[in-house]
């Protein structure tokens, strides 16, 4: 379900050659998406939810996905709603006026973070070059999404699949972590 | 056929295959499986180096880590590494090895004369003979004691290998594969923990690739080792790591191994690093790091062809190395016995077997016999004769009186030597663990555990093949159950042979002669002799922490694995207090020396830290931009013409920006979206200034205080609907206004409906300036009447730029008619290009942060962090109008009544010109009211910002001054090296005072 | 580096996603223009800086965002206990006693 995601809401940007492609793993830009920071208290949940389209996860670091939709677990009030970009307006519109008086805050953040999708059987070794988080399966599984730290950067980890994670940074960030994985995953090519 | 020392059969090597080497220039052969070590020895090779400080000639001495006289150059890619231990180089095809501290060969070095100055070089001659005059220090002393002692060359170019990181988790880590750490290896991973077992050697098994007189289940220890390393390596759940040191034991079972990837390989492929960091937390920790041999502490102990017993063993038995053909093996224990007969079984002459107990074991006596071998009890060395290698060794009788009687000479070409053993308990010490005094072992052995970590066999003074494996398979099944919470009992292998042996000495050994001419080293690398311990004592020196910094004994690159226990007794003795009451040092980390490119790993470089570009970042290099470093941003300082220098540069984009406009990137700053029913109220509470009657559609300069009252950040913040405002904060402070906002929106406030979102990086900021600045947006700016009346300054409103969605606000940081667009980052390359090429249509100028800086100073607006620098106050920079007075509360407020905040003398805001209007002040220079004041006068203030103004046609600088308010118009002194600058008080405002030019 | 456990996501992680605040527990004056000059500084300067049992905030600065409490041992860097912002402080003799068996 979740690689279904990946090839459905996150998808490779076209106009971008890989910024890696070896056998054991690659490194895809992803395509421009709509990201919305949504703040809120429980009592905005559920009208949040069935007006986004896919109900938001309490369940700490976790993920909720849907058609062309999906809400990251960020904090206890905070979660990132995905869509695709063309639906950035009227997403936030309906939004809005679903929650009318409730309190909350829901702010455009499309255009601060770019994302990769990095997947493949030496995946986690490659991530793991950088990120002190324990990505084996049963610590980190399938729709796992945490803010952590790579080397130097604040990023955002998501698992899509056992292979499969798209990893976020902020955009004048993201030459930093990108450039590192593809240095890193070098050594994976020697004889 | 060279390699005279080598055994027709037997060891580990592949004779099948030669590898050619040099050591200083001189060729050899070796095999693969060798060490540099044991092939220089297969070449009849004792000698190695010269010593730290008196350069007497040192050989190798173990097999291991902890070698303290084998330390070389190698020679790799036109560059060498320094101090690697020739015991861990492993031979490769083409190896190139050079000796250390000689000149001008290893031969004959003429630094040796300091041996026999030695007189000049007692212990502490570092505090005592270099004391004066101070001039020398650094001209005399300094370069010649660093010149004539000291290791090996650093290298001179950069590094050109790569290093790698890896973070990794496990239920259990084993750290040694001696027979301890295999059997807790295997132990723990069947029970289905996931292991790492890390060892430093090359090869897995530690003490058992030297046993050769023992069998596990059967088989030959090596044999077992194999099948073992095989199974656990056929387990998903175990990472083996070779030739991995594990170096740092930190908090909460945090470990640091360094992997040497490359070293071993003659020609690596260039994509792998050269080593590894991998950074482990484990759930458990076995330590198994094992024990190792103490030398022994006679006269001339150090002569090259004298080595440790078990050494000489490992040399024979591992590598296929005799260490001499006529041998004299000096011990104090039993295990060395082993040493000689295994010699003795590949046809090498033991001179002696020099027994220093009086009654040594019958069994082993026995055995001697039978081999035809000489057995000296109650004998120990006095002393050994030979110059670059042993010749002879001086033997002593222990009388019952407790003097020594002279026992004759033996003949021979090496000496194995055996004090006993010690535990390694350095990975122990470095969890924190606190060593207990063992008196039994006379040993310190690991206390209680203080992380989750448990010791076995050697490491905790456990020996004998048989217990050791048990004690590890019990280890590794408590670890598993520890960590996983369940455990699986495996059969354990039962051995034969490898007995643990009684018996060993601490200290210095009793001799007949001259005390006072004899060297007996305790320290071999740091040049450290009993005598010297003895001497440190005397001095004064009480605890081992301070007679270890006198002597530097136990500094060297072992940490006094080998040292400590012999220098703990001598001092013991000398001072006449119980070795217990001595003290022992730390052992901290690194276990074994690492280098600093491990440490760096890939921050290095253009990966040093991340580098922050702004969409401009490719036209302004395009252009000829220069950029400054502003945190991780580059930023563009100025936009030099061609011809230009720095200063033309800025003079020329100041005057374009007064006279027509200029365009400027603000995209760095930071962004806060602040939204929620309750926006205005926590604005309130945070910001000095009033905001809940700000109109949407409207924008205020906002200060921020902290709760002391001084001045933090400041910014403009414009109200975008009732519930959502859009603050800007300076460029540095982003990350830490955005902090302190979470912190009290959390812990103080939590009842605010209010959340904060940073949007830096939404929006790429495009700041146009100047009289012509709303003629040049004008064509792309649809969705507002940009007219003065409808648009006023600190006006804001959602538009659209050239059909992209923007967020525009009319404000000025260079007291000119002012814009600031914001579009989506995507846009932000087209919206800068647009401008750019519009700007030019008016003569306008792109201009960077230097020019921004003019201009601002010139309009007096402060600086945060530049005119501020955590200690003033909104009344000290005179910006009072700020503070809303009718606010109850706003975070600093009640800071700001505080006495010393209001009290006189405070330093204040002020301007500055200088009589001379060419003279440009030095920012941070000491201002005074005396023109020459006389030294240690207190300064009255200093400069925070100096520039020339093109506008004014001349210089201008701010300052703080005490009770600067009141000096308007005084004249004070700059003091400088050469001359004393006189200044005019001034305000800070130095052009259009009056504010006219922003409201057009 | 040390291991903090984070009592909103519910997972351990290392020091460096985490950023320390300072001992826990010290309130702002709820009105600070009735308090004296004393407990302003108080308030603003004075830390038990306790060698031992201590409390102090956290902030899950890399991760989830949130402040919440640690107890920790400042001589051995044991933690003893974390819990969310709000919530009391814990009895921290009791707790020594718990870790020191």
């Amino acid at each position: 379900m979740s690689d279904v995601l990946a090839n459905d809401l996150i998808t490779p940007d076209a106009g971008v050659s890989p910024l890696l492609s070896q056998s054991d793993v690659s490194i895809l830009k992803a395509a421009p998406i709509a990201r919305l920071s949504f703040r809120a208290r429980e009592a905005a949940l559920a009208n949040a939810g069935t007006a986004f389209g896919v109900p938001l996860p309490t369940q700490p670091l976790s993920s909720e996905i849907g058609a062309k939709r999906a809400a990251l677990w960020m904090g206890p009030d905070e979660w990132t709603l995905l869509a695709p970009e063309e639906d950035l307006e009227t997403l936030f519109e309906t939004i809005e006026t679903a929650l009318g008086d409730q309190p909350h805050a829901l702010v455009d953040i499309s255009e601060r973070s770019e994302a990769i999708i990095v997947s493949g059987e030496k995946a986690v070794w490659l991530l793991n070059t950088g990120i002190f988080v324990d990505f084996s399966i049963e610590e980190f599984p399938v729709g796992t999404v945490s803010r952590t730290i790579f080397h130097k950067s604040p990023v955002m980890i998501w698992r899509t699949g056992a292979d499969t994670f798209v990893v976020e940074a902020w955009v004048s960030f993201m030459d930093y972590v990108s450039g590192l994985l593809v240095q890193s995953a070098q050594e994976l090519t020697a004889a | 056929m060279s390699q005279p020392f080598r055994t027709e059969k037997g060891g580990r090597i592949d004779r099948s295959e030669q590898f050619t080497f040099t050591f200083d220039g001189e060729e050899m052969q070796g095999h693969k499986g060798d060490t540099l070590a044991s092939a220089l020895l297969a070449n009849g090779i004792h000698l190695v180096g010269r010593s730290f400080k008196y350069h007497r000639p040192r050989g190798i001495v173990t097999a291991g880590s902890e070698e303290p006289n084998a330390l070389v150059g190698i020679y790799r890619n036109g560059d060498q590494t320094p101090n690697l231990r020739a015991t861990q180089v492993e031979l490769y095809q083409g190896l190139e090895a050079i000796s250390q501290n000689r000149f001008p060969s290893l031969g004959f070095d003429v630094g040796a004369v300091n041996d026999r100055l030695s007189m000049f070089f007692p212990a502490g001659f570092y505090y005592k003979t270099f004391m004066w005059p101070k001039s020398f220090w650094d001209k005399v002393y300094e370069p010649v004691i660093r010149a004539a002692a000291g290791l090996g060359k650093p290298p001179k170019n950069p590094d050109h290998d790569s290093y790698g990181n890896l973070y990794a988790h496990c239920d259990v880590l084993v750290a040694g594969s001696g027979p301890a750490g295999l059997s807790a290896a295997l132990a723990a991973a069947e029970s289905g923990a996931k292991v790492i077992l890390c060892d430093e050697q090359s090869e897995f098994g530690g003490s058992l690739l030297t046993e050769a007189n023992a069998s596990i289940d059967g088989m030959a220890p090596s044999d077992w080792v194999a099948e073992t390393i095989a199974r656990l390596g056929a387990m998903d759940n175990v990472t083996l790591l070779p030739r991995t040191t594990a170096f740092g034991y930190f908090a909460h079972n945090y470990i640091a191994l360094a992997e040497r990837v490359t070293e071993h390989l003659a020609s690596p492929d260039p994509k792998l690093p050269r080593e590894r960091l991998w950074q482990v937390r484990a759930k458990e920790v076995v330590i198994a790091s094992g024990a190792i041999e103490r030398p022994m502490v006679f006269p001339e102990n150090d002569r090259p062809g004298i080595l440790l017993a078990e050494a000489g063993r490992t040399y024979l038995n591992r590598y296929g190395v005799k260490v001499g053909h006529k041998v004299v093996v000096a011990t104090a224990c039993d295990t060395a016995w082993q040493a000689a007969f295994d010699l003795d079984d590949h046809g090498v002459e033991i001179a002696a077997i020099i027994e220093m107990r009086e009654v040594p074991p019958e069994s082993l006596v026995a055995i001697a016999k039978a081999r035809g071998i000489r057995v000296e009890a109650g004998c120990v060395i006095t002393g050994t004769l030979g110059r670059k290698r042993i010749k002879s060794a001086l033997l002593g009788r222990l009388m019952t009186s407790g003097q020594v009687a002279s026992g004759g000479q033996v003949e021979c070409d090496a000496l194995l030597m055996s004090g006993g053993w010690t535990p390694t308990v350095s990975l122990y010490s470095q969890s924190r663990g606190k060593v207990v005094w063992d008196a039994d072992s006379g040993a310190y052995v690991p206390g209680k555990s203080v992380q989750k970590e448990r010791s076995v066999g050697g490491a905790k003074g456990l020996y004998g093949l048989q217990a050791t494996l048990e004690d590890g398979y019990a280890a590794g099944e408590e670890a598993a159950k520890a960590a996983i919470g369940t455990s699986k009992k495996v059969t354990y292998a039962a051995a034969s042979g490898g007995e643990a042996g009684e018996g060993g000495t601490l200290g210095a050994l009793p001799h007949d002669r001259n005390a006072s001419k004899v060297k007996a080293f305790v320290d071999y690398q740091n040049d450290v002799t009993a005598k010297d311990v003895k001497l440190a004592v005397r001095e004064g020196m009480q605890s081992i922490e301070h007679i270890k910094r006198y002597t530097t004994t136990g500094m060297a690159t072992d940490q006094g694995r080998l040292s400590n226990m012999n220098a703990l007794q001598i001092a013991s003795g000398a001072l006449e207090r119980p070795v217990t009451d001595v003290g022992l040092t730390t052992f901290r980390l690194p276990y074994t020396p690492t280098t600093f490119g491990l440490f760096a790993g890939v921050a290095r470089g253009d990966f040093f830290d991340p580098v922050r570009k702004t969409p401009s970042h490719d036209w302004v290099v395009d252009n000829g931009g220069v950029f400054e470093d502003v945190g991780q941003w580059k930023r563009t300082w100025y936009f030099p013409k061609s011809g230009e220098d720095m200063h033309a540069a800025v003079a020329r984009e100041c005057k374009t920006v007064r006279e027509s406009v200029g365009l400027f990137d603000a995209s760095t700053l930071g962004k806060i979206e602040v939204v929620g029913p309750d926006a205005a109220e926590f604005l309130e509470r945070m910001y000095t200034n009033p905001w809940k009657k700000l109109a949407p559609g409207r924008c205020r300069y906002g200060l921020l205080l902290n709760d002391a009252g001084f001045i933090t950040d400041d910014g403009v913040i414009g109200r975008l609907a009732d519930d959502r405002f859009h603050v800007t904060t300076t460029t540095g402070g982003a990350p830490s206004v955005f902090a302190t906002m979470e912190d009290y929106l959390q812990t103080e406030w939590p009842d605010l409906d209010v959340w904060i979102t940073s949007t830096t990086e939404q929006y790429a900021v495009a700041a146009v300036q100047g009289p012509k600045a709303r003629e040049v947006i004008a064509p792309f700016i649809e969705g507002i009447d940009l007219s003065n009346e409808a648009f006023p300054h600190m006006s804001v409103k959602e538009a659209t730029f050239c059909g992209v969605p923007c967020r525009l606000f009319r404000i000025s940081f260079t007291g000119e008619l002012g814009f600031e667009i914001n579009v989506p980052r995507r846009h932000g390359k087209m919206m800068w290009e647009t401008l750019a090429k519009e700007i030019e249509k008016h003569d306008g100028t792109s201009y960077g942060t230097e020019t921004m800086h003019v201009l601002r100073a010139e309009k007096g607006y402060i600086i945060v962090g530049q005119d501020t620098d955590g200690t003033v106050t909104p009344q000290d920079a005179g910006m009072t109008w700020a503070i809303g007075k009718k606010k109850h509360d706003f975070v600093g407020k009640r800071g700001l009544e505080r006495p010393d905040l209001v009290s006189e003398n405070r330093k204040q805001f002020v301007g500055l010109l200088t009589k001379d209007p060419k003279v440009k002040l030095e920012e941070g220079a000491q201002i005074t009211t005396a023109e020459n004041p006389a030294t240690g006068t207190p300064a009255e203030g200093h400069v925070t910002s100096s520039y020339f103004s093109p506008a004014l046609d001349r210089t201008i600088a701010l300052a703080v001054v005490k009770n600067g308010h009141a000096l308007d118009g005084k004249t004070l002194y700059v003091p400088m090296p050469d001359r004393s600058i006189s200044v005019e008080v001034t305000g800070p405002v130095f052009y259009d005072k009056e504010g006219a030019r922003i409201n057009v | 580096m040390l291991l903090v456990y984070c009592p909103y996501c519910g997972v351990s992680r290392p020091e460096t996603e985490f950023s320390c605040r300072g001992e826990a527990h010290i309130a702002r004056p709820a009105d600070p223009a009735q308090t004296s000059d004393e407990d302003w500084v108080n308030f603003l300067y004075m830390r038990s800086n306790t060698k031992g049992v201590y409390v102090e905030r956290w902030r899950h600065i890399h991760g989830c965002g949130r402040f919440f409490n640690a107890v920790r041992n400042t001589v051995s860097d044991d933690f003893l206990k974390f819990y969310k912002a709000g919530e009391p402080m814990p009895d921290l003799e009791e707790l020594a006693k718990e870790a020191g068996k």
